[in-house]
């Protein structure tokens, strides 16, 4: 703990016999000498006890304020991927996602149960997905992404690097995976408007992604993969690359779709109209549609709030732990 | 093969044979790269790094860029690569030197100054006094009349006696000038190092044709590196030179040693190899079940249906890289790093420096200063090293009265003075022979003041002190000795010179008093050897009283006798000396016999006795040593009397009631063998009594133990704290140094002259006085200190913060490596076992290099305990002797920790940074800071005292670590663009690091607390009582509470089970060595482990 340190009784300086001499000097003699005047800090009963037993109070607050912030956060979350499969696809539901006849439009009702605040944000949640897997995230060109088909040594991206000899602009299954649902927000009648744009990190806009790349190529090889791209927008303004290319650490992950400007109130319905486009059927993956506020802690999460009050109070536990071994061994004339 | 050397011929021999260029190097330009390279790959490690290196040149299964392995592996090969160099080329400048110096050399029938490196074989060489021998030669002519040179042999076998060699026989009589153009052949054995046979043979070629062949041996030879003494000039045909010399063909170089922590070091390096290669074959074998059941479905990853032959090699080869860092790549460079810093501060340090001479203590081997703190057996040698060497003449016996006593030496005894003033014959008599029976050399310089040069201390204390009795020794000249007596000039011719020899133990002269054209043989030597040859009838009762009554006082003490020759006796005598002195066949033991002949019928004129005073502090330095549970043995060429009264004296054994002396000795291997039997049994019998047991043994018994019962005595060695070895040789010293190394202990041999040399070089650690018996032993050494006082402060002191900074800092770098490694294993788990890595290569190069190496190297500068307080209780040594702060079990501990830390990072990351914040450059980065503050606190935890200087490295290196990272940040190509920016702006970040360190800290500090305060080992006791009791408690108190830690710490030792060892190891009884005692045969590994638990 910090705290440690200043427990410092400091009994270390010791006593040498060389002459006063000037601070540098005497500094570099101090330290040839091994003579550095320095703090020993001991674990004196007193001061680890303190130390515990502030770090519980400290931590227990830190924890309710926390929890309350994530508490306060609203959030729907809708799975919908086995529900916006018709009921003659049920049992092959794989068939149904690569069949391109079949229409994937789907709705959805989402009921509000709490007034939500402007800005709500809308995120795709994705399960069992990968995007952390060695083949998949090194299978990206940064070069490509700023500079296009100036930048053409590609090879980091295998499997999907050419197409008619040509690097595919964005190259690599990063940006070949993308997700291509697509959704559509209305409160009864009335249509929510929902931005999307500003979703994608402005660094990543100005410096990432080259202005004047045009996915030319994208997607028009004989594997098709994930979701198209204007090609005459440029990478810098496709915003839904620039999320999807922002690689997840964990199977399971959020991105940002858009956002609704409007405040949601208590027991409204939003309905979702949605495009089920995306394949995760093959490998059992999960898709989620998620309304959320956020605070300053970010989205809901009550992990931090509840592990602190956990910690707070196992600390207050060692605390007192730690002075009953000190009152009983104290009471001992061996001390 | 033969090698025929035709001597002085300058056409015939010049491209046979190399000349005479020395070189010591190890490389050259040109094969330096390879050469190095081959060397540094033939160690374990960088074979490891070198695959590991190798393996990611495959961009397919490298989870980072090659850089982060190539980067410090290049850095490490090029530190030791430049340190090689830079040591090879002090080699080349010292050989240069030597290789340059000056030589006489015949060439072409003239005398002419040429480089030492250009002797080649055959030529002619003149050495004058003084001089270095430049090579091997045979000796064809010396100023000497009868052929003899005398050289000293010192770096060769590290003996300081001046030896005597002969011209070969072929070559007596020959004119000077004639030496010029000597011309002939000698045939000789191919180059070998043996420096006590050489069998050759030479002829003689017209005009010095001789009908035989005339043999050669070593006698007739003087080698490389030996200096010539006492004899005007010499002059010899080269036959071995530059690199081929005896000397050169024995010159190895030195093995490295390795400590006992390197070797622990190692040990877990292996094991932590094994646990590296079990983890790769798990998750390969997993990661490619869950290739085949899971990553076929999922499409976005697009893995081939069908792979190439090695694709069920791929997963477990990019785990292997993953992994690879489990075993720190820099832990060699802090190691060696520290290393240099703790032989430095032995260097720098001012209690260590010997005031008087102003030598400092110097560290010549940097790598081994923690096995300091580990020495279990302190090999010493008594002259020089536990006493001053300043020999001075204290009491004397002449004719059964005692002169001196305990308030004045005999110098200033009034009664002597008179005796000497009233010209007493027995005074005067005793006095020649102290002045003249000697091979001392006065020298007068230019302002009139006269010195002594002798090769012995005795002999210039007996000149000296018979000068200030007014009998001046004060010219030789050629053969005539001047005396100055009392302002009259008296002068004796030298006739011969018996010489000392260590069989013989006695020296005589016999010369003829030019007034009265008598002849006397004046003798001195040890009293065992000559009280035998007295004549008969007079009575040496006296002079034994004598004798022994000095021994006891520690004194050594030398008999003085004389005989009148008549001339006829001496005359018959003196031929068969002189065919003795002439034999080539076992001259030595020819002469001894003949010299015996003479040396009878002597009349005993007295005893003097010489006193070498202990140095300062020798007594408490042993004392407090051997409280620190180590093992002293004597090893001394003196006498047994006096090793005993000089180990009393200095606390070596205690005096009778506490102490007892066992004595082996007999000149048979019967009589050696019951001795050491019945020794041995006395000693398993005391074993479990508080007695303080030593056994003595001599140099002659030791001999016959050594090859005959060798298994009885390692069994004494190892039951025995104490030992005094007397009358020993060089060699029989490293011998015995040998026995105690065999057993598993660490030694360290501690001596002064150059019959040290071997031992020194034997020991685990050498250590050397820089003494008045010159340099030798200190070159040779490890460490060489002043006084043998600095000894205690070498070992309590540095040795044991050697051992512990070592300690920590081996096993940190360990842990630092298994942190982040243990994170990248759990992320693979997260990640479909496919060998993604977390990290990214900076972020991993830098973590080894910059981030975690720069806090723990200023842990050289922590103190668990002040000097002081070591000083006081050596007794806490024993941690260090036991190694009970590395260990397997310790080891284990800070495994322990790695993982629990990785655990805490790794589950508070993931869910902290869950769903729309998972972002991998983001969970990277927290992943990445919450190991940097757990170590900067790990470290913090670990110091036990704060100097400016570590706080600096710790907190500094922790803010060091955000502005490097905010650097990378703003750099538009990077990877990690803008990512610290963006984490240091969210409170979740902040909240994420506090609770990480709270709850990696929180169990770390609270166990270390419970231990301290209620599991407290002897080193925390020590701690408590210096800082709490310190500053608190009045100076009366402080001492109270001391006196009562002391008996807190005896009482530690009396409640320990009394069978295992006897009470001098109080601390030492759970110590492996103090099983090791037990002398199983059983295996060592296992109770290692079993044995540090209590730690």
């Amino acid at each position: 703990m910090a705290s440690e340190e200043r427990s410092s009784l400091s009994a270390g300086v010791e006593s040498h016999r060389a002459p006063v001499r000037s601070g540098w000097k005497k500094a570099v003699h101090q330290f040839k000498q091994q003579n550095l005047p320095a703090c020993k800090p001991v674990l004196t009963p007193a001061w680890v006890i303190t130390t515990y037993f502030l770090i519980g109070v400290l931590f227990i607050p830190i924890g309710f304020i926390s929890l309350r912030a994530s508490m306060g956060v609203v959030e729907i979350v809708d799975r919908y991927d086995t529900e916006c499969v018709p009921n003659s696809y049920k049992s092959d539901k794989v068939a149904y996602v690569k069949d391109m006849s079949v229409s994937k439009n789907c709705t959805r009702y989402l009921k509000v149960k709490k007034r939500m605040k402007a800005p709500i944000y809308v995120y795709y949640e994705l399960d069992n997905y990968y995007q952390n897997h060695r083949r998949y995230v090194k299978s990206r060109n940064e070069q490509q992404l700023l500079h296009g088909l100036r930048y053409n040594s590609t090879s980091s991206c295998r499997p999907l690097e050419l197409n008619k000899g040509l690097p595919i602009v964005p190259c690599g299954l990063v940006a070949w995976s993308l997700f291509n649902d697509s959704y559509s927000f209305s409160r009864g009648a009335e249509k929510l408007n929902v931005n999307r744009k500003n979703i994608a990190w402005q660094s990543d806009r100005d410096h990432k992604f080259g202005k004047k790349v045009h996915p030319f190529n994208f997607q028009n090889g004989t594997l098709i993969g994930g979701g198209k791209l204007d090609s005459r927008i440029p990478l810098s303004d496709q915003e839904d690359l620039i999320v999807w290319m922002r690689t997840a650490a964990l199977p399971s992950f959020r991105k940002l779709y858009g956002r609704i400007e409007e405040d949601l109130d208590e027991d409204d319905v939003v309905i979702v109209n949605l495009l089920n486009n995306y394949n995760t059927y093959s490998f059992g993956g999960k898709k989620k549609i998620v309304l959320s506020t956020s605070s300053w802690l970010g989205g809901r999460n009550n992990f931090l709030g509840m592990t602190y009050i956990l910690v707070g109070a196992s600390s207050m536990f060692i605390a007192l732990v730690f002075l009953l071994l000190h009152v009983k061994s104290s009471r001992l004339p061996a001390m | 093969m033969k090698r025929f050397v035709y001597i002085n011929d300058d056409d015939q021999s010049h491209d046979l044979y190399c000349d005479n260029r020395i070189s010591n190097r190890k490389y050259t330009v040109l094969n330096f790269l390879p050469k190095n390279l081959w060397e540094q790959f033939s160690r374990f490690m960088n074979q490891y790094f070198l695959l590991i290196a190798c393996l990611q040149l495959w961009p397919l299964i490298t989870p980072v860029n090659p850089a982060s392995t190539w980067g410090p592996l290049l850095f490490i090969f090029a530190v030791s690569a430049t340190k090689e160099a830079w040591d090879d080329y002090n080699r080349y400048v010292s050989d240069k030197k030597a290789n340059e110096k000056q030589v006489w050399v015949v060439k072409k029938g003239v005398k002419k100054h040429i480089r030492a490196q250009d002797i080649h074989v055959g030529n002619l060489v003149w050495l004058r006094e003084n001089d270095e021998v430049p090579c091997d030669l045979v000796l064809i002519g010396t100023s000497e009349p009868q052929g003899l040179c005398h050289i000293e042999t010192s770096a060769l076998d590290g003996e300081t006696d001046l030896k005597t060699r002969v011209i070969a026989s072929a070559c007596a009589g020959i004119e000077l000038e004639l030496l010029h153009k000597i011309k002939g052949v000698i045939e000789c054995p191919p180059p070998d190092k043996d420096i006590r046979r050489f069998d050759a043979n030479m002829r003689l070629f017209p005009p010095f044709l001789d009908n035989d062949v005339c043999p050669l041996t070593i006698k007739n030879t003087i080698l490389q590196s030996c200096y010539l003494r006492n004899t005007e000039w010499v002059c010899g045909v080269a036959i071995y030179a530059g690199n081929e010399t005896k000397l050169g063909m024995s010159r190895g170089v030195p093995e490295p040693k390795l400590t006992a922590m390197d070797a622990m070091i190692d040990k877990l390096t292996g094991a932590i190899f094994v646990f590296q290669v079990v983890v790769v074959i798990v998750l390969g074998v997993a990661g490619n079940v869950w290739k085949d059941m899971e990553a076929r479905k999922q499409w976005y990853v697009q893995y081939p249906n069908e792979g190439p032959w090695y694709e069920l090699l791929v997963i477990p080869l990019r785990f292997e890289l993953l992994c690879s860092i489990m075993i720190p790549i820099s832990i060699k460079v802090s190691l060696d790093l520290v290393k240099s810093l703790y032989a430095k501060f032995i260097d720098w340090d001012q209690e260590m420096m010997d005031t008087k001479t102003g030598t400092p203590s110097h560290a010549a081997n940097t790598a081994i200063s923690e096995d300091l703190g580990q020495v279990e057996y302190i090999l010493t040698d008594k002259t020089g090293t536990l006493t001053e060497n300043k020999m001075i003449f204290k009491r004397c016996c002449i004719s059964g009265t005692f002169y001196g006593n305990e308030t004045g030496d005999a110098l200033k005894d009034v009664k002597l003075l008179n005796a000497v003033s009233g010209g007493s014959s027995d005074v005067i008599r005793f006095l020649t022979v102290m002045s003249i029976c000697n091979t001392v050399i006065p020298v007068q310089s230019k302002n009139g003041v006269l010195s002594y040069k002798a090769q012995s201390q005795d002999e210039e204390a007996l000149v000296r002190a018979a000068s200030q009795l007014h009998m001046v020794f004060v010219k030789k000249n050629a053969s005539i000795l001047e005396i100055n007596f009392n302002a009259s000039l008296l002068q004796y011719e030298l006739l011969d010179t018996l010489e000392f020899t260590s069989d013989r133990k006695k020296m005589s002269i016999v010369v003829r008093d030019c007034q009265s054209g008598k002849i006397f043989l004046l003798s001195k030597g040890a009293d065992e050897a000559i009280l035998p040859c007295a004549c008969t009838g007079q009575q040496i009762r006296t002079f034994t009283e004598a004798v022994e009554q000095y021994a006891q006082m520690g004194l050594r003490t030398l008999c003085v006798a004389w005989r009148e020759l008549p001339e006829d006796e001496y005359r018959e005598w003196s031929l068969t000396f002189k065919e003795a002195n002439s034999t080539l066949v076992d001259r030595e033991w020819r002469v001894s016999e003949v010299c015996q002949r003479l040396e009878v019928g002597l009349e005993i004129l007295g005893v003097a006795a010489i006193e070498d005073r202990l140095q300062d502090g020798v007594p408490e330095t042993i004392e407090t040593l051997r409280k620190a549970g180590i093992n002293f043995w004597m090893l001394t060429g003196d006498k047994q009397n006096t090793a005993i009264q000089i180990a009393l004296s200095c606390n070596f054994v205690s005096p009778e009631p506490k102490g007892q002396l066992l004595l082996i000795n007999g000149k048979t291997e019967d009589e050696v063998c019951r001795s050491l039997e019945r020794v041995l049994l006395t000693m398993r019998i005391t074993n479990s009594e508080p007695k303080d047991v030593a056994f003595v043994i001599d140099g002659w018994a030791l001999e016959i133990a050594l090859k005959h019962h060798r298994k009885a005595f390692t069994e004494l060695s190892i039951l025995s704290r104490t030992a005094i070895c007397c009358r020993v040789t060089p060699s029989q010293k490293a011998q015995l140094v040998g026995i105690l190394k065999s057993c598993d202990y660490r030694t360290l041999a501690i001596g002064d002259g150059g019959n040290d040399v071997r031992m020194i070089q034997q020991a685990d650690i050498g250590v050397g006085i820089s003494g008045r018996e010159g340099l030798q032993a200190a070159r040779a050494a490890d460490y060489s200190i002043g006084k043998f006082r600095f000894l205690k402060r070498l070992i309590l002191v540095h040795g044991r913060y050697s051992y512990n900074r070592t300690a920590f800092l081996s096993q940190y770098s360990f842990y630092k490596s298994l942190l982040i490694c243990f994170i990248q294993i759990f992320f693979s788990f997260v990640s479909g076992v496919s060998g993604s890595s977390l990290f990214n290569s900076v972020s991993l190069m830098a973590y080894n290099v910059f981030y975690t190496s720069i806090p723990v190297l200023v842990s050289v500068l922590d103190k668990d305990l002040s000097e002081r307080t070591v000083m006081q209780h050596p007794q806490i040594l024993f941690y260090c002797q036991a190694g009970r702060l590395l260990n397997p079990s310790t080891f284990a501990g800070w495994f322990g920790r790695a993982l629990f830390h990785a655990i805490v990072v790794f589950l508070i990351t993931i869910h902290a940074y869950a769903n729309e914040k998972s972002e991998i450059e983001e969970v990277s980065m927290v992943a990445l800071s919450g190991c940097i503050w757990l170590q900067a606190f790990v470290v913090a935890i670990e110091t036990n005292s704060f100097t400016i200087l570590q706080h600096l490295a710790i907190w500094g290196n922790l803010l060091g670590f955000y502005v490097i990272n905010w650097i990378i940040s703003s750099v538009p190509a990077a990877g990690m663009y803008t990512i610290m920016f963006r984490l240091c702006g969210q409170p979740s970040y902040w909240i994420t690091m506090f609770l990480i360190v709270v709850c990696g800290m929180g169990p770390v500090i609270a166990l270390k607390y419970f231990r301290y305060t209620y599991r407290s080992s002897k080193i925390n006791i020590l701690q408590q009582a210096e800082r709490l009791g310190g500053p608190i408690l009045s100076l009366g108190s402080i001492e109270t509470q001391q006196r009562s830690l002391e008996r807190e710490l005896s009482a530690l030792s009396i409640s320990q089970p009394k069978s295992r060892s006897p009470v001098y190891e109080p601390l030492l009884l759970d110590s492996p060595s103090a099983l090791r005692r037990s002398f199983g045969p059983g295996p060592h590994t296992d109770f290692r482990t079993r044995n540090y638990k209590d730690n």
